[in-house]
């Protein structure tokens, strides 16, 4: 059945390398998203597995079928687009059955198929509009039933949701799960809203610069980031730059401007060694005035912003680094501008990288 | 400009009195010069076609040549349309650099002016000494089958550049999705890219359904015994007058009749969208057929569309090296009057082109920006009228019109007039599509900024725009320069094209070789303009 693999695939564009060398491996009935910054190569990648565009270098299998030479139309895929291309000569009805019609379904085979997705996404009332007449939302259930109803079992999305309005995207991206769940579909979903692709996928492949930079499921990217990137963009983090000033067996001490120490798991880097210390916002905890403790670093609360959920403070810290720190604003203390405060986490809570060698302007960089 | 006095127009433009005013002018002078004239023209000779109705045989040969006229400008348009949509799609989507030199090179016949075109084509297809040697003699006499093609030819150019603007606007995303559900290349075409691009194809059609039923001087070369519209009217205007009325009532009828169903029919006119042949459209869709194809394509490009356009070049360039080309220079006879027509078509395209700038302009923007309300989309469908309406019946009713109520009109602001109403349109169009282009937003944004409606003209959507007018502006020059029907019906003074149907035809003793130098002369000429406007274009034009 369609599980996809990539075998260092490499496509250029002139001297662009937008997809740069990438093996992946999709396994059958998954949900997985591709996740990067726009230009990262990403919607490049679903391109090449769809057929729309010839990789340079590489092999692409869908199941186990070489489809490097198949052209799009018989790669048996559902493709969405971003801004969902129906057809707008053909009302929801002709736009659905386009795909049973020029497979060369019987025509009885074609109407019952276009009655069945038209059903599953509830747009059934509607088959006689035109494109135009529907809203987005609906656009993009009539997109994804068509991309269905052509009897595809791998089902690309790109960037499906991206034009939709906050609270629509938020009700359909469950909505699309669940069907590739139900009729057992591999889905193929890119992306770059993060917290999109966190809610919904088994499994992300985040792209930077045309490279897959780490796949894994939500919580192991989020749990255990390999790359500062990767932290940055998945969940987002403050980043403490420091040396190294001593090694222990498990632990490492950091020495940050202006001579704070912190300790943190040490990964295998050596003393001395310029490095980044990558903190989540909500990994803090606040205690008023100025306390002493492991990895307590004292401060004063600069800037609140109430974000309903949360509560989010920037901190100076008494070496002038400024951090964002994110706390439930239910549970707990509220602290005010100008407070003095101490902020502490745990050391196996931060994630410890080599200074990058492209600088961290570069490193973090999202266009 | 004086600043000042910018300063004082930009000011008096937000008057609403000021800004009415000029569009006020507009479109009364588009009622009494382009409109109005070539219709009531006819309407006051309407008496006269009693003659006609007594005289059976002049009656058959008028209905015979209004038929001919409709049987070629059908079989033609459809004719041009099957042929240019595979050419346009090899230009708008082949990723090769000979893709843009195919661009040019397309744009070729449409340039040339129509004079010389129909000389080069019976120079190509009918004088046995040049190609048709091969082949034993003539390939193709004058008559229907010349004049099918030499219409063929000039629509050519004009039908791939309407459907290539319409496969370049279009989304390619239509395609990948009908791809990605399953339909292979032919079938994705058949069915998703004509049937959105449709509109385009109707327009296309009708382009070259007016250029079919309109043109004359080309045709009378051509034509050899052959009548059509045009042709009868050219023959009959000085003896029978009620014969030309009458064909021309008869043109613009049935012309508008067909217009009128095609809008209507078109719009309902299911392209075969419902079935597909997957097996067969599978054979068609792959590289052997489509290399096919290209070559098919290719092969009529080159061998039925430009290289009869250019023909006459030849004959010019050996006229180089006779004493023909001194004599030429010397502007002895025949080639005084010659000179004196090149410089009255050019001088005319010139006023012409100016005038369309001058009243077309704030029409444009009352089609493109719906400026006078609901009367606005009215108009849009008046500008069409004159476009649809054969040209030689245009010239003689427009000279019954200025003959009947301005005796003393001069024949100049005859030309003029004629001339403005058949480019008129064109120049409308073209602009109002470029102005419709611009984002509303772009003219709010300058408005909010605090510019007058003068200003934001002169700031946004003039620089905007000029490319396009510049187009427009050619297009009209070259429309003007090649006109010969209406022209011929209006006045005695001879155009450039004039004077080379008449050396076709024999009515001035010249050679061959003259022949060829007088169309090479106006080839160079167009050559140049082509280039101009491309070097042009190509610069920062494209926004």
């Amino acid at each position: 059945m369609p599980d996809v693999r990539l075998v260092n695939v490499t496509k250029r564009f002139g001297k662009i390398v937008a997809v740069d060398n990438v093996s992946l491996h999709i396994k059958d009935k998954e949900y997985f998203s591709i996740l990067g910054p726009s230009g990262c190569g990403k919607t490049t990648l679903l391109r090449l597995i769809a057929g729309l565009i010839e990789p340079d270098e590489g092999e692409i299998y869908i199941g186990d079928r070489l489809v490097n030479d198949v052209p799009p139309e018989d790669r048996d895929i559902g493709f969405v687009f971003q801004t969902f291309a129906l057809f707008p000569h053909m009302n929801a009805w002709e736009n659905v059955t386009y795909g049973p019609r020029v497979k060369g379904f019987d025509v009885k085979k074609a109407e019952r198929i276009g009655h069945e997705v038209l059903e599953m996404v509830r747009l059934h009332e509607r088959l006689d509009a035109f494109p135009h007449e529907l809203s987005g939302g609906m656009m993009q259930r009539i997109a994804v039933a068509r991309a269905l109803a052509a009897g595809a079992k791998l089902l690309l999305l790109d960037e499906p949701l991206g034009h939709l309005d906050a609270k629509v995207r938020n009700e359909l991206r469950y909505e699309i799960r669940r069907m590739a769940k139900d009729l057992e579909l591999t889905a193929i979903h890119v992306t770059h809203d993060q917290s999109e692709a966190m809610a919904i996928s088994d499994r992300i492949a985040v792209m930077k610069k045309g490279k897959v930079l780490q796949v894994g499921t939500p919580q192991e990217l989020y749990m255990n980031p390999k790359s500062i990137f990767v932290a940055h963009f998945i969940g987002g983090a403050n980043f403490l730059e420091g040396f190294i000033a001593d090694v222990t067996d498990k632990t490492a001490t950091i020495e940050l401007r202006g001579g704070l120490k912190i300790q943190a798991v040490n990964k295998g880097l050596n003393k001395g060694e310029r490095v980044v210390l990558a903190v989540r916002p909500e990994v803090f905890t606040i205690k008023r005035g100025e306390r002493r403790g492991t990895n307590s670093i004292s401060g004063v609360v600069e800037r609140i912003a109430f974000e309903g959920t949360n509560l989010r403070y920037e901190v100076r810290l008494e070496n002038q680094d400024l951090i964002v720190v994110v706390t439930p604003s239910l549970s707990c203390e509220w602290f005010n501008m100008g407070e003095k405060i101490t902020v502490s986490f745990q050391p196996e809570n931060a994630h410890l990288f080599a200074y990058p060698e492209v600088g961290m302007r570069e490193e973090l960089a999202v266009e | 400009m004086p600043r000042k006095f910018v300063e004082k127009l930009d000011k008096l433009s937000s008057k609403s009195a000021v800004k009415y005013g000029v569009y006020l002018t507009a479109v009364v002078l588009f009622f009494a010069l382009i409109l109005v004239p070539p219709i009531l023209g006819i309407v006051i000779k309407w008496e006269t076609m009693q003659e006609i109705f007594g005289n059976s045989e002049l009656l058959t040969r008028a209905l015979n040549a209004v038929s001919n006229s409709f049987v070629v400008a059908v079989a033609v348009s459809a004719l041009d349309v099957a042929a240019g949509i595979p050419m346009a799609w090899l230009i708008a989507r082949s990723r090769s650099r000979w893709a843009n030199v195919l661009d040019t090179l397309a744009d070729v016949p449409f340039i040339v002016p129509t004079a010389v075109l129909g000389y080069s084509l019976l120079l190509f297809w009918y004088n046995p000494k040049t190609v048709s040697e091969i082949f034993w003699g003539s390939l193709v006499s004058p008559g229907i089958f010349l004049v099918a093609l030499l219409h063929f030819t000039f629509s050519y150019p004009v039908v791939v550049r309407v459907i290539v603007g319409a496969l370049l606007d279009y989304k390619i995303e239509y395609e990948q999705a009908a791809r990605t559900l399953g339909a292979p290349p032919f079938t994705t075409a058949r069915t998703v890219t004509l049937g959105i691009i449709k509109p385009s194809l109707i327009a296309a059609f009708i382009l070259a359904f007016a250029r079919s039923i309109s043109e004359t001087g080309a045709t009378m070369m051509v034509a050899g015994a052959f009548e059509n519209g045009p042709i009868f009217i050219q023959n009959t205007k000085d003896t029978y007058v009620g014969a030309t009325v009458f064909v021309s009532l008869t043109l613009i009828v049935i012309s508008c009749l067909i217009f009128a169903m095609v809008r209507v029919l078109g719009g309902r006119l299911k392209l075969p969208i419902k079935g597909a042949w997957p097996t067969i459209e599978r054979k068609i869709s792959y590289s052997k057929a489509v290399s096919a194809r290209n070559s098919v394509t290719l092969f009529i490009f080159f061998v039925i569309v430009l290289v009869p356009s250019l023909f006459a070049a030849l004959p010019a360039f050996e006229a180089l090296f006779t004493d023909i080309f001194p004599k030429a220079l010397s502007s002895a006879y025949p080639w005084d009057s010659y000179w004196q027509s090149l410089v009255l078509s050019y001088s005319l395209g010139a006023t012409v082109t100016f005038l369309n700038i001058l009243i077309g302009l704030p029409m444009a923007i009352i089609v493109a920006r719906k400026r006078l309300g609901s009367l606005s989309p009215i108009l849009n469908t008046l500008i069409d009228i004159p476009i649809i309406v054969p040209s030689v019946a245009l010239g003689v009713s427009l000279r019954f019109f200025w003959k009947e109520t301005v005796a003393f009109i001069s024949e100049d602001w005859l030309l003029i007039f004629a001339h403005l109403a058949i480019t008129y349109p064109y120049f409308v169009r073209s602009m109002a599509a470029a102005i419709e282009r611009i984002s509303l937003e772009l003219e709010e944004a300058s408005r909010t900024l605090g510019a007058k409606p003068l200003c934001v003209f002169r700031t946004i959507v003039f620089p905007l725009t000029k490319y396009s007018m510049f187009s427009g502006a050619i297009m009209v020059f070259t429309r003007s320069v090649s006109e010969t029907g209406a022209t011929l019906a209006v006045a005695q003074r001879k155009t450039a094209p004039v004077v080379l149907v008449e050396w076709v035809k024999g009515k001035v003793a010249v050679s061959p070789l003259e022949i060829g130098l007088g169309c090479g002369f106006l080839i160079l000429i167009s050559f140049i303009i082509l280039l101009t406007l491309r070097l042009i274009v190509r610069g920062k034009g494209r926004y």
